[in-house]
């Protein structure tokens, strides 16, 4: 097994490292301050991550994307994520895999407008009433007349503020099976504007300042039968084959603000002096330093070999559990420990220290929490052995 | 019009670099290594020319150890049309002297027959200055060095130098060798496709004798050694006392 980077994943993660020390890291502090990226910043990034080729490179060529694989693909997340979520997400986007999904025109419609910077997707599943338990939703659309009728509330919906359309997912009937009854779930384009479709402001939220969750609601929001992405009952298979990776994503972003976290802590400690030495000469800091550095790199090892079997189209659901898991965890760990290398500096927001580790905590809760993730691997497990 | 231009890896300038312990270089051992940043502004402008229509190609060319590959990969990722890598040795720790590397480019440049050789002004490992200048007088060519501002007009550039306290604009006829400086360009990153389509790029690898050009040193380093660490300050106690060191002390009031 061969553990290096090729030439090509080297100068992918130089370019994109390049571009976020320069272009996204000088803006942080101001978002983190202010909670607001400010439209005309999003607009000055994003031109020059569109001339670097940075922008939406998770689209295969044929879309005008960068056609990485799976690996090159979390190198490039990885690089990505060591910076202020709302800067990287809003400015370098990647529009959501699910899109490719759609049919040619709805591909036009929204992918491409999506991949040329004009427009941001959101994703809609989860409701006050179903997070871990996406079937149990509760909102539902009814045909009626050639067009769906869509009725009910999403909430915690991901920058659907600046969003041009969302990927709803209603629940379209029911269907008996051995162990009960089962909701049918079939995904919707709905477009911003569309009557009786509102987007209300969010919670405010610890991590990822700057980006922004939404309330989704609908009464009686009629869309036409050609917005249904996939085939009607569908929808969570569509998510399915086509959202699976994005565990991987959530991992790699972590895995770049931990090793950001980590090289913090490490300048520190050979820097910082206190009782006449070295504060990385005590072994109370010398040894979190290894710890942090093995924990991450088990992380690290984890997800590459997730992204190696996905190409190889050997992944299962239990590694890519293990990877998220893993990194997001180890992240809260990494950034926790860097904050106590810092003393009291390492609570200021002059460093980037305090915010790694309050945005380290929605890392283990969205894209499915650490339990649910410990479920996937338990089950898989289980399963094996007829359990 | 084809364009020339040589590419040194180097230590990355981020690197803060150490004397090894027995005093014959720097420790360049696991070190990161990156394009001299002045050839990366030369790469950078030959891509311009090319992009304006005045360059048809841009070949880039380095002399070194095989891990050179990387940089010119680097190149060929920014655009730059085909590679040449000369490897002159196997050793990390061996500079090829300008001199060599001037015989060196000055056979390539009679190969590949170009119509200006971009060069960085210097490398920013050991500061020589000196390839393109040799460069030009092997081959006899003219030059123009120190270029903040490149304009093709026909037969001739338009070159503004950076020279002592100003800028001197020159007109020097083609074929030349031109050698630039921080303020021309700005160079690009490497975007993501094109990072992928470096791969398909050419590459040729070749050696010094293919060239039959004799490499072997001329120059020999005595010695290595850190430059000595910034002295501590001193807190002066009023404006008068201030004063006093800067007259009596510093010498410089
Ligand atoms: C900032 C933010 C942005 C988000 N963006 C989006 C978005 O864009 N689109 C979207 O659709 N959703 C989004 N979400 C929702 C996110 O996916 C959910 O928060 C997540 O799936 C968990 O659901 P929940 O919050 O309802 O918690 P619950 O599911 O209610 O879980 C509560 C607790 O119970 C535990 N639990 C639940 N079931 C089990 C079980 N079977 N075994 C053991 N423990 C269990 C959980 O692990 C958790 O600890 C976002 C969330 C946040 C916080
Ligand atoms: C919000 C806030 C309010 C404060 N208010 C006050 C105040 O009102 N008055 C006041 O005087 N101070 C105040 N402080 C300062 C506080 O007491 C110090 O931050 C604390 O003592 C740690 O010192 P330091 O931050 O300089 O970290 P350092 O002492 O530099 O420690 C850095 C790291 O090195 C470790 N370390 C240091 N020495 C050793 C050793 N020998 N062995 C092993 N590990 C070691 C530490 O545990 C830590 O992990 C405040 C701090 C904060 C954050």
């Amino acid at each position: 097994m061969d553990f290096g980077l090729t030439e090509e994943q080297r100068m992918i993660v130089e370019t994109t490292r390049a571009f976020v020390e320069e272009e996204l890291y000088p803006h942080e502090q101001r978002v983190e301050r202010t909670g607001v990226l400010p439209l005309e910043l999003i607009r000055e990034i994003q031109a020059k991550a569109i001339a670097a080729g940075l922008y939406a490179a998770n689209m295969p060529v044929e879309v005008g994307g960068a056609g990485l694989d799976t690996l090159s693909w979390l190198l490039y997340e990885k690089e990505l994520g060591r910076a202020n979520y709302a800067l990287h997400w809003t400015c370098v986007a990647r529009p959501s895999n699910i899109l490719l999904a759609g049919n040619a025109e709805q591909r036009e419609r929204y992918l491409m407008p999506c991949i040329r910077g004009e427009t941001w997707d959101c994703l809609a599943m989860t409701e006050p009433g179903a997070g871990s338990d996406l079937r149990g939703m509760k909102a539902s659309a009814r045909a009626e007349g050639g067009d769906w009728v869509l009725n009910g509330t999403k909430h915690f919906i991901s920058h659907a503020d600046l969003a041009g359309f969302a990927i709803v997912f209603m629940a379209t009937g029911e269907e008996e099976t051995p162990r009960g009854p089962k909701k049918l779930i079939t995904a919707f384009f709905v477009d911003k504007g569309t009557p009786g479709f509102t987007v209300r402001e969010g919670y405010r939220n610890v991590s990822h300042r700057g980006y922004t969750n939404s309330v989704l609601e609908f009464d009686d929001c009629r869309v036409p039968a050609e917005n249904v992405l996939g085939e009607v009952h569908k929808g969570f298979e569509v998510a399915n084959s086509w959202l699976g990776a994005t565990r991987l994503q959530v991992a790699s972003t972590c895995l770049g603000r931990a090793e950001r976290a980590l090289a913090l802590a490490v300048a520190y400690a050979a820097e910082r002096k206190q009782f006449g030495q070295q504060i990385g000469k005590f072994q109370g800091v010398s040894f979190k330093l290894a710890d942090m550095a093995l924990e991450l790199k088990a992380a690290e090892l984890l997800t590459r070999e997730a992204a190696w079997k996905y190409d190889q189209g050997t992944v299962t659901d239990g590694d890519m559990a293990m990877a998220k898991l893993k990194a997001t965890e180890v992240l809260a760990m990494v950034a926790d420990e860097a904050i106590q290398i810092h003393g009291g500096m390492g609570l200021m927001d002059e460093l980037p220290l305090e915010r790694i580790w309050r945005d380290a905590r929605v890392e283990r809760i969205w894209e499915g929490t650490s339990e649910i993730q410990r479920h996937i691997i338990s089950r898989e497990l289980l399963r094996a052995v007829g359990g | 019009m084809k364009v020339l231009v040589p590419v040194k890896r180097v230590i990355d300038y981020n690197v803060k670099v150490r004397v090894k312990a027995d005093g014959s270089g720097v420790d360049l051992a696991n070190v990161k290594m990156s394009m001299n940043p002045f050839d990366e502004i030369a790469v950078e402008e030959a891509i311009r020319l090319k992009e304006k229509g005045v360059a048809t190609e841009v070949v880039v060319v380095s002399i070194g150890v095989k891990q050179a590959q990387e940089t010119l990969r680097n190149a060929l990722a920014m655009g730059a049309d085909r590679a040449i890598l000369i490897e002159a040795t196997d050793n990390v720790h061996v500079d090829i002297e300008p001199l060599a590397v001037a015989k060196l480019l000055a056979a390539v440049v009679k190969e590949e027959a170009p119509g200006v050789v971009l060069c960085g002004k210097q490398a920013i490992d050991n500061d020589m200055n000196a390839t393109g200048q040799m460069l030009a007088a092997l081959l006899g060519w003219s030059q123009a060095t120190f270029a903040s501002e490149i304009a093709i007009e026909g037969d001739k550039a338009r070159v503004t130098r950076e020279v002592d306290g100003g800028l001197q604009t020159i007109s020097v006829k083609l074929p030349s060798i031109i050698t630039v400086d921080l303020r021309l360009n700005e160079p690009r990153y490497a975007s993501l496709p094109n990072i992928m389509k470096a791969k398909a790029k050419p590459l040729a690898t070749k050696t010094p004798a293919d060239y039959g050009v004799d490499i072997s040193p001329r120059l020999s380093v005595v010695k290595t050694v850190e430059p000595a660490g910034r002295k501590a300050g001193v807190k002066v106690g009023s404006v008068d006392e201030l004063i006093r060191k800067l007259k009596d002390e510093a010498g410089v009031i």
